[in-house]
């Protein structure tokens, strides 16, 4: 257990760090997109959901207004809502501990929390990569906000490569049945059906309803 | 730039994980639904990952974050530790790119 223990420290470290440095370029964009750098560090703190962020500065870097960039940004952050949902064993039962525990549910931490069979490895794993990438993502936003164009091209350097792995380690480990690799493979497809006609944030949150059959199945057998 | 606009974002960010975490803290306890929408997150992660590894604005391409993923993937099948992963993924995307692709 202190061995699986370690692997679940390691991987938060790791995951932390790569975050961290997507902050940068978060921190870089937002400026260059005319937040001041207050604000940049408001949006890190308080929203704390890196696609959202990312989206919600593109959209009024490239011109467009407020009122243009906040819905796409919203639901993309739609999906933060569906994961604290799955992890209601998880997250602490006190009203105030449910408060706060809900501001570390993102992705990472979410995917990290069920790639654990066991309960108490499962809220380790939740805590430590939600509070590893609150710090890293925050302080990488600053840097980024503070120094500018220091870092070369995120894409150059494949850092746009590094979720997909990460998210493809923490799930192989939740796919145990034909059902759960069945509803993988559908919510994918559905992703990516949708991505050219629905608006950003839809195709992945709709990637849920793959879920159901498995859903109305357990939910009537146990 | 507004600050209205970004504490709107900020409160509808968290609005949204708190409304899940408080209807989940219902749904607990609360018979057979309880315990299994767990299993809502392994089709929102794979629909993720596609969405990352192919996804470019609207648009589905294939492009040098394929290879990337198939390099991960393997590594994963051979149980590599993550930081591996995530440096063979990101090493593999940056070279292909290097090389034109």
């Amino acid at each position: 257990m202190v061995c699986v223990e370690d692997r679940v420290r390691r991987d938060a470290f790791s995951i932390a760090v790569a975050t961290g440095v997507y902050a940068i370029s978060f921190g870089v964009l937002s400026v260059a997109a005319g937040f001041s750098v207050a604000q940049t560090c408001v949006m890190s703190v308080a929203a704390f959901t890196g696609a959202s962020q990312f989206m919600f500065v593109s959209v009024i870097g490239a011109g467009g207004s407020a009122a243009a960039a906040l819905p796409p940004a919203v639901l993309l952050a739609a999906r933060n809502g569906i994961y604290a949902l799955s992890l209601g064993a998880v997250l602490r039962r006190g009203p105030w501990q449910r408060a706060l525990d809900a501001h570390g549910v993102i992705d990472e931490s979410t995917a990290m929390a069920h790639a654990q069979r066991d309960p108490v490895l499962r809220r380790r794993g939740f805590v430590l990569t939600a509070v590893g990438i609150f710090v890293c993502w925050n302080l990488g936003t600053l840097g980024g906000a503070l120094a500018g164009e220091v870092l070369g091209d995120p894409k150059a350097l494949g850092m746009d490569a590094i979720f997909p792995a990460v998210f493809l380690a923490l799930l192989v480990p939740q796919v145990r049945t034909r059902g759960a690799l069945a509803a993988a493979v559908a919510g994918a497809a559905i992703a990516i059906v949708l991505l050219p006609n629905a608006p950003a944030g839809v195709p992945v949150m709709a990637s849920a309803l793959a879920a159901l059959p498995l859903l109305l199945r357990r939910g009537g057998a146990t | 730039m507004s600050w209205t606009a970004v504490l709107l974002l900020c409160g509808a960010a968290y609005a949204l994980k708190l409304v899940g975490a408080v209807a989940a803290g219902r749904v607990e306890g609360g018979g057979t639904a309880s315990g299994r929408l767990d299993l809502l997150v392994v089709p929102v992660i794979a629909g993720l990952i596609a969405v990352q590894v192919l996804g470019d604005g609207k648009d589905v391409v294939l492009d040098a974050r394929v290879p990337a993923l198939l390099v991960a993937a393997v590594l994963v099948w051979r149980k590599a530790p993550l930081l591996l992963i995530v440096v063979a993924a990101a090493a593999t995307a940056a070279l292909l790119r290097a090389a034109g692709l």
